[in-house]
């Protein structure tokens, strides 16, 4: 019953704030691009790449993450809501995971949805299901981590950008060794393995993207459950 | 029921939420009944805080939010729990209305159902009429009168005096950082002989009771005016026993006696001085 109460109150939170409308355009223009490249009959060699990881795994998964994922808690925290949950007797893990599965669920039917519909109009439905799995996976390791960051930094969104957009998309372009610990290619890496199509490249190996997606979730879950434990409020002079 | 007195910066807010446990101590530990509060959840099985920050789930209405609080507390008839901490704080008529169209005061008051919806024995609250105008500052206050007759612990702050006078007898000041103060304000502010008392007194020869009054060790000083005189006192005590005496001796009646400085204010200005 705890646990449902604060779902049900994240979710409100979550969908009572006007940053979740951020989350609708985005997967709308993967299904978009997909829609129009296919009516074109334009060949899937030439947009796939671009359309699904470009723009689908490399931004639209990770930025959706980060929206929701900060939004769970992290906003909480900045209107001081937190409080009022924290206030009760509760174990702390009780109030993280019921979060993280909010965060989970909200940016998988987001984003898994539409990565759906384009791996379909682009292969095929074994692609389209590939992508959507990869998606479940990627929206938990980053839901984990987005929401671990929200308890350890006071700017979770620009760490979670610096996450993103310089270590995965930039590091991860030059410096082999990065892609070890880089969510989107456990993803590209769980979607390509599930329907190898060739349009997909993944760079580490299925064994390395399931164990170290099982670390990310479960190891910044443990941490913002005990950086919760330890929560401290600030005194403001007014 | 104890009011934590200090100015901007002293401290209150440190203390309080270390008590609530949000903050660690740097040494030692806080306890409530023997129980630590910090990294200890269950603590707030019989503590309530309202902070000092004015946040509410607004999107929630008075009664939603103080269902989920109920239920966060494990609470068997949560509704029902909700519905006598709305009585409590005379909330229901704007039950049913979303939190973020509440006034300051109602919020307020709703921050307070909250945290008294499972019936703690320790409240503290930390700025509680911040924020107030006059008539919800005295529903509050009367609402806290209420809740310390009822036999709970109550520890509020403010910097404001006359807010604490009004509210409690008992007073801990604090300043940057260390209790300068505790006990009776009223008696804190006696123990404090070493400061001048300064009491205006007006009678029927002010000039003849200024000359007997600086006979007297007690008075360290006498100033006179059409006013009347203003006296300086070293020794509360002393002083009040020696005037009717001197007076009496003199055949002089003392019309006016009024401690001129015996309010909070002065005792604070003193203390922050110091």
């Amino acid at each position: 019953m705890v646990t449902q109460t604060i779902a049900w109150i994240t979710t409100r939170g979550l969908f009572g704030r006007r940053r979740f409308l951020l989350l609708i355009p985005l997967p709308l223009l993967v299904v978009g691009l997909a829609i129009i490249s296919r009516a074109f009959g334009v060949a899937p060699e030439n947009w796939a790449q671009p359309v699904l990881v470009g723009l689908g795994l490399a931004v639209v998964l990770p930025v959706i993450a980060l929206i929701v994922g900060t939004g769970v808690l992290g906003s909480e925290i900045d209107d001081g809501t937190i409080v009022h949950i924290l206030t009760k007797p509760l174990p702390r893990w009780q109030i993280v995971l019921p979060k993280l599965v909010v965060a989970t669920a909200v940016t998988t039917v987001t984003v898994s949805i539409a990565l759906y519909v384009a791996g379909v109009l682009a292969d095929s439905v074994r692609l389209g299901l590939g992508l959507a799995l990869g998606g479940l996976v990627g929206s938990l390791a980053y839901s984990a981590l987005f929401l671990a960051l929200s308890l350890v930094t006071r700017r979770p969104v620009l760490l979670g950008l610096v996450y993103v957009l310089v270590w995965e998309g930039l590091l991860g372009n030059f410096v082999s060794g990065t892609r070890v610990l880089s969510v989107q290619q456990y993803v590209l890496t769980i979607a390509d393995k599930v329907a190898p199509t060739g349009l997909l490249q993944s760079k580490v190996s299925l064994p390395v993207a399931i164990i170290m997606s099982a670390i990310f979730a479960v190891g910044f879950t443990l941490l913002a459950i005990d950086r919760l434990r330890s929560f401290s409020v600030a005194g403001e002079t007014s | 029921m104890t009011g934590l007195l200090g100015p901007n910066g002293a401290g209150k807010t440190t203390v309080l939420h270390m008590m609530a446990g949000f903050l660690a101590p740097s040494r030692g530990t806080v306890t409530i009944d023997g129980a630590p509060t910090w990294r200890n959840p269950a603590v707030y099985k019989q503590l309530g805080l309202v902070s000092e920050r004015e946040a509410a789930h607004d999107f929630l209405t008075a009664r939603e939010f103080l269902t989920v609080s109920a239920r966060l507390h494990r609470l068997p008839d949560a509704e029902a729990a909700a519905q006598r901490a709305l009585e409590l704080v005379e909330m229901t008529p704007a039950q049913d209305r979303r939190i973020g169209t509440y006034s300051k005061g109602m919020r307020q008051r709703t921050r307070v159902a909250a945290a008294l919806v499972h019936d703690p024995q320790v409240l503290l609250l930390d700025e509680p009429f911040n924020g107030m105008d006059p008539r919800q500052r005295l529903h509050m206050m009367e609402l806290l009168h209420r809740l310390g007759e009822a036999g709970r612990t109550i520890l509020f702050s403010s910097h404001i005096l006359e807010e604490v006078e009004q509210v409690s007898g008992t007073v801990q000041v604090i300043v940057s950082g260390r209790l300068a103060a505790s006990g009776d304000y009223r008696a804190i502010r006696r123990l404090m002989s070493n400061r001048p008392h300064v009491f205006a007194v007006h009678s029927t020869d002010d000039r003849r009771l200024a000359v007997a009054l600086m006979g007297q060790a007690s008075v360290t000083g006498v100033e006179i005016d059409r006013t009347g005189l203003t006296i300086r006192a070293g020794d509360y005590g002393s002083f009040t026993r020696a005037l009717p005496k001197i007076a009496l001796a003199e055949g002089i009646r003392v019309r006016r006696l009024h401690p001129s400085d015996e309010s909070l204010e002065s005792v604070f200005s003193y203390l922050v001085e110091a």
